[in-house]
């Protein structure tokens, strides 16, 4: 009964370490960092238009376009497809996925198309491509756009963040980033 | 792929150096000697005197086990009705729903016992209230709860005779009050600076540049991922854990977040060198482990890097690895050595999604968890590996005609026995569970054709996965099981409770039995446990236990998998 009494009243005094004042500080100094702790927006002409973290669907031709997302870029929830590499529905998703990218994109052959533009990422929200998951959209946005492929490729070498501190983890481009600067360079065509 | 390749590299020199001071510091907090957070004594003092605790008075091993599982039962009940009744509690600034009654009990035992499985989706499933209040505050309590068991064991295993093992509170809250939360305080800091929003305001909403209206969920995730990592639990505030961009922003935080999962399991490693002054068997215990998590991870980091199958056949170009599920900031490496780091510490969180893996790598991932004892969980994996170095002592013992000693005490049938009981456990939860399930799905297809997300040997490896996964305490799954059955809820709740509970029990009662032994002086007639060939020895032990246990499964599964494609 001692032990009892004892494990009670521990137990309600760590919920208040625990679960009230550590978060508490930690919102505290959330306070201070970038987007006040309620997660970093991008805003054009005073307007938010998405959060620097969360990937959003980009699926018109004239845009830089986003992953495939098993979610379809709902925020409210995330996940990935689960799909197994042996599966045959995947096999024949991924198949179609491909035979899309070519029909839109008739400049690029099937050998130049990076894996990502084909598979579902993890949290269905990945904001980021590879350079060369941007690069091999230029042909096809230069088109759209009527602007010329080499300044887009230098825009999305601009726009490329590299390995941290220039030598551990993968190269990425942020997409609604990049896109945001392509309305700049050369507006959306109506 | 080389920069990658560096990062993984850099990360895991950076832990192996941290981990050795803070072992030293965490030898120095359980045996009671001065350090630099002795500034948190009253705090700790408030804590004992409002609950009427004596820190000082001495336990033996089960009073030592009572204390611990009392305070876990409170934990299960104020869980349970947390969850069930969360819809009308308050803050729940997006109206998520109560949990169903099998629901909550997976829930509450899952967090209870530092696994985490999710039969839910942080997003909707929870309310902050619950996040906070129930699991986040499961995620300190039972990481020290396991830490605190491994303080017993390491007070037993100093060489004297003694039934006195300190007091199980006084190791219970200094885990929390000097490790837990000033490292949460450091980790989650750095989140919250990196990107990870820390709010209590709901749901955000904007428009998109292509016009559609997003709703995005948010919260107090940088507080919760922080003690997620730190207490090797591993459940997510997202449904997609850090593999979500606002758990796991950037390359950086990925760095971050993985180290947090490593530092406590590999530190109490050194903390058993500088508590019991033998280093030399530290460096043994920890290169064993290190050589076999290396085992798992190079054949991983193989076929992930090397590309799916699927899409070699369509000839697309798979420089970066396979990444049906993965991430692009974090990269196949990264994902890949979380993933088994993440499995063999029964940590749990993913950042990518394992069910997509290739799969040669999902078995590894499963193989981790069937060992479970290279590094392992908060406390607990030192335990595990604690129960393999026992038998591997008394085969050792038997091959060469010496009585089996271990730290000055003979082992003895009792011990022995308890950690043959143990040791065994883990592969009849898995298999026996493995085997209703599988009995059960072919008997209905179709009536249960939501459970698979996948067909053929694949299928199978979801629900191998999952009582693996539970069994392992570890909360990762091959996700694509549809797990919120009142079946999967209920029976995974059961394989929790006995996989967390007794391989505490049996180690601390192995300990306890061996501290109340006369010392025997070490003599030359001595087995060396600190040597480079007993370490091969238990690492022979360990593949032949898990080999000839789970080797049928695996086949069944992955391997069968992996020939098909």
């Amino acid at each position: 009964m001692k032990l009892l009494r004892q494990s009670l009243m521990l137990t309600l005094l760590l919920i208040v370490l625990c679960s009230v004042i550590y978060p508490l500080i930690i919102l505290g100094i959330g306070r201070l960092a970038p987007g006040a702790g309620e997660g970093q927006t991008l805003t054009r002409n005073g307007r938010v238009v998405g959060y620097a973290r969360i990937g959003q669907r980009f699926q018109r031709p004239e845009y830089f376009n986003s992953r495939p997302s098993a979610v379809d870029y709902n925020a409210a929830g995330s996940g990935g497809s689960n799909k197994a590499p042996s599966n045959p529905e995947y096999q024949a998703l991924v198949k179609a996925r491909l035979d899309t990218f070519l029909l839109h994109n008739p400049e690029v052959k099937a050998s130049e198309v990076p894996a990502e533009l084909l598979t579902a990422s993890g949290s269905g929200l990945d904001p980021d491509l590879s350079p060369q998951g941007a690069l091999v959209q230029v042909a096809r946005i230069a088109r759209r756009r009527g602007v010329d492929a080499s300044r887009l490729r230098e825009l999305v070498r601009q726009q490329t963040e590299g390995p941290l501190l220039g030598c551990l983890g993968p190269a990425r481009v942020n997409v609604l980033q990049l896109n945001l600067a392509l309305d700049e360079l050369a507006p959306r065509p109506h | 792929m080389l920069t990658q390749y560096l990062g993984v590299a850099v990360l895991f020199l950076f832990s192996v150096l941290t981990a050795i001071p803070l072992g030293h510091y965490i030898a120095r907090v359980f045996g009671n000697q001065r350090t630099w957070t002795d500034f948190l004594a009253p705090l700790e003092r408030l804590l004992y005197r409002l609950s009427g605790i004596d820190p000082t008075r001495q336990m033996n091993w089960k009073q030592h086990l009572q204390a611990l599982l009392t305070i876990n039962l409170v934990w299960f009940v104020y869980a349970f009705v947390l969850l069930f009744t969360q819809g009308a509690l308050p803050l729940n600034p997006d109206g998520n729903a109560s949990q169903s009654a099998d629901l909550a009990w997976n829930t509450a035992i899952s967090f209870l016992v530092n696994c985490n499985i999710q039969h839910y989706s942080g997003e909707s499933g929870a309310t902050y209230l619950t996040q906070m209040a129930v699991l986040m505050f499961l995620q300190f309590v039972t990481a020290a709860t396991g830490i605190a068991a491994l303080a017993v064991v390491f007070e037993a295993l100093r060489q004297r005779t003694t039934e006195q093992l300190g007091n199980f509170w006084f190791f219970f809250v200094r885990s929390i009050t000097r490790l837990l939360l000033p490292l949460c305080l450091l980790v989650a800091s750095v989140l919250v600076f990196s990107g990870t929003p820390n709010t209590l305001q709901g749901k955000a909403e904007f428009v998109s540049l292509e016009g559609d209206t997003v709703q995005v969920s948010r919260g107090p995730v940088a507080a919760f991922v922080a003690i997620k990592e730190l207490g090797t639990n591993g459940g997510g505030f997202m449904g997609a854990n850090g593999a979500h961009p606002l758990e796991n922003p950037t390359y950086f935080t990925n760095l971050v977040e993985t180290w947090a999962h490593l530092i406590i399991p590999f530190a109490v490693v050194f903390a058993l060198g500088y508590y019991l002054q033998r280093r030399r068997l530290a460096w043994m215990i920890f290169g064993t482990m290190t050589a076999g998590f290396l085992m798992l991870l190079a054949p991983t980091l193989y076929f992930e890097t090397h590309g799916s199958p699927t899409l070699s056949s369509l000839g697309v170009d798979q420089a970066l690895g396979a990444l049906e599920g993965k991430e692009m900031r974090i990269g196949a490496v990264g994902s890949a050595f979380w993933g088994i780091t993440s499995t063999i510490i029964s940590v749990g969180s993913v950042n990518s999604m394992h069910d997509s893996w290739m799969p040669i790598s999902g078995a590894m991932a499963q193989l981790g968890m069937m060992i479970n004892a290279f590094y392992g969980g908060c406390g607990v994996g030192v335990l595990n590996f604690l129960v393999y170095l026992i038998i591997a002592v008394f085969i050792a013992g038997l091959m060469v005609g010496r009585t089996p000693e271990f730290l000055g005490k003979k082992v003895e049938a009792s011990e022995v026995k308890i950690a043959i009981i143990i040791a065994l456990l883990h592969p009849l939860l898995i298999l026996a569970g493995t085997a209703l399930a599988t009995y059960g799905y072919n008997h209905d297809p179709e009536g249960l054709s939501g459970w698979l997300a996948n067909p053929g040997a694949h299928g199978f490896s979801e629900m191998l996965y999952e009582y693996t996964s539970a069994s392992a305490n570890n909360g990762s799954g091959f996700e694509g099981l549809g797990d919120n059955t009142p079946w999967w809820n209920v029976s995974i709740g059961f394989v929790l409770i006995l996989a967390r509970f007794l391989p505490i029990i049996g180690p601390v009662a192995i300990a306890g039995l061996l501290a109340r032994k006369k010392l025997v002086p070490e003599s030359a007639g001595t087995l060396r446990t600190d040597t480079g060939t007993f370490a091969v020895m238990i690492l022979a032990v360990i593949w032949i236990i898990a080999a000839l246990a789970f080797f049928p499964a695996l086949t069944l599964g992955p391997l069968a998998e992996h020939f098909s494609l």
